[in-house]
This record gives C-alpha cells, structure tokens and sequence, in this order.
C-alpha cells in the first residue's frame, strides 16, 4: 500500500519537475527578450532624438533619455498600462529605467491614503530606496579603492 | 543596426534577469539591488562602457546601465577633485534620472489612482 503510494508521488513529483519550469523559462526568457529589447529600441529612439534634434553630446543625451523613460514608466505606470506589460514582460518590464520608475509609481499609488508624507512620500521609496543605497553605496566604495588604491 | 543592436543587448540583459527570477526565486526588488551594483562593478572595472559604446541604449537603459553612470561619475569626479569626488562624483552624474525618478514618480501617483486589478 505504502510503496504504491510513494511511487505514484515519485511519478507525480517526476511529472511536475517535467512539465512545469523547462517550458515556462524558456517562454519567460522569450517574452523577456521581446518586451527588454523593444523598451532599449525606444530608448534608443530617444536617444537619437536628443543627439540630432537637440545636439546633445553624449552624456547630456544619455541623461536626456534617463529623464524621458523615466517619465514614460511612470506615465504608463499612471494609466494601469505597465502592469499589463510586466505581465507579459517579466523581468523585461523590471529591468529597464521604466521599471525603476514603475517600482516608485506603483507602491506610491497605492498607499496614497497614508497620507503624503508617510504614504506617497515614504513608500515611494519601497524599491528604489534599495536600489539608491547599493548602487550609491556601492559607487562609494569604488570610489575609495580608486583613490587609494589604483590612482 | 544601431536598433537592432540596441534590441538584442537590452533584450539579453532582460533574460538574464528573467533566468534569475525564475531559477532563484529572488523578488523583483533584489534583482534590481543586483543589476544596478553589478553595473557599478562592471562600471568601475572598464567593462560595462564599451558595451554602451556598442549598443546604445540597449546597455544603457538596464538597470545596470544605471550602475555604471554612477562607478563612472565617482571615477571621473576622482580623477578631477581628488577625496571629494568619491562622494559627488555618483550622484552628480546620475542627478538626473534620481531627480526625474523623485519629481515624476511624486507627481504621477499624486495624479494617478491604482486601478482596479482585471
């Protein structure tokens, strides 16, 4: 009786670890490319925009894009429209700048009725607060090794 | 080409964060802490520009694209005012996107109300 029972969760295990992630990923992985690299193209758009209708040199360009997809995350954040593309997108929606601000939006939207400072002002931080204090963080550290150690 | 290059580098970035999620389970927000101090790494060792120079906004719209604006801003900042920099240098060239991310981010869920999941 026992022995019937674990094979048949041995099988059933075997036909979940089977069925379930390998098709997923690969789907995931997909979609992710798809939905990343038409985000980069628009990007890239902008780019070119700021470098041939503005004359911006390189840096200013690259901040000018920053800026632009910024704002567009958080627009479309705004309008409910980003939620959809992360569904499909996955990672390809979290990964670009338009998920740095979808990650502000999102949670400041939703604790709006905490009130201003500790509601929008406070959550709005939720991930990208994270994300400043290592990247700052870290962009420090650097700077100390540079200084002291390889100038 | 310059499209097309910028599509296939942004998009692979955004697989390997998706391998990530889905082999580690680790939450959106850690991958993002990752990719940004992985680009500050990769900033800060000379590997990430030429792959900015390379692909455009396919390298630097990523998150890590971000990383790497900051390693690069501390090393420059350096190299001009000496200590000082390395506490100016990230967020002096990063002031923008920060500043926009604070302003519009604000602005919108001032503006905006969460909508009614489907």
């Amino acid at each position: 009786m026992d022995a019937i029972k674990q094979n048949k969760d041995r099988e059933y295990q075997k036909y979940v670890s089977a069925k379930m992630p390998k098709t997923n990923i690969l789907r995931n992985c997909t979609s992710a490319f798809l939905v990343g690299g038409l985000i980069c193209v628009i990007g890239q758009i902008i780019l070119n925009i700021g470098r041939n209708y503005y004359n911006l040199d390189q840096n200013s360009a690259a901040t000018f894009t920053t800026i632009v997809m910024i704002f567009l995350g958080g627009i479309l954040t705004g309008l409910g429209v980003y939620d959809d593309i992360g569904k499909i997108g996955g990672a390809g929606s979290i990964v670009p700048i338009t998920g740095f601000s979808n990650s502000i939006v999102s949670p400041a939207m939703e604790f709006k009725r905490e009130g201003f400072v500790l509601g929008i002002g406070a959550k709005m931080f939720t991930v990208a607060g994270p994300v400043l204090v290592y990247g700052i963080g870290s962009s420090v550290v650097v700077g100390f090794i540079y200084y002291f150690f390889v100038r | 080409m310059e499209y097309l290059k910028a599509f296939v580098v942004g998009g692979l970035i955004c697989v390997v964060g998706q391998i990530l999620i889905d082999k580690t389970n680790l939450s959106p927000a850690r991958i993002l802490v990752i990719f940004v101090t992985s680009g500050v790494v990769l900033g800060a060792l000379g590997i990430y520009e030429p792959l900015v120079q390379f692909a455009g906004a396919g390298a630097s719209i990523p998150l890590p694209g971000f990383g790497n604006t900051l390693a690069k801003g501390v090393l420059d900042s350096v190299n001009q005012e000496g200590i000082l920099g390395i506490f100016t240098g990230g967020v002096q060239a990063a002031a923008g996107g920060i500043t926009a991310a604070v302003f519009f981010g604000y602005l919108i869920a001032i503006i905006f109300d969460p909508k009614t999941k489907r």
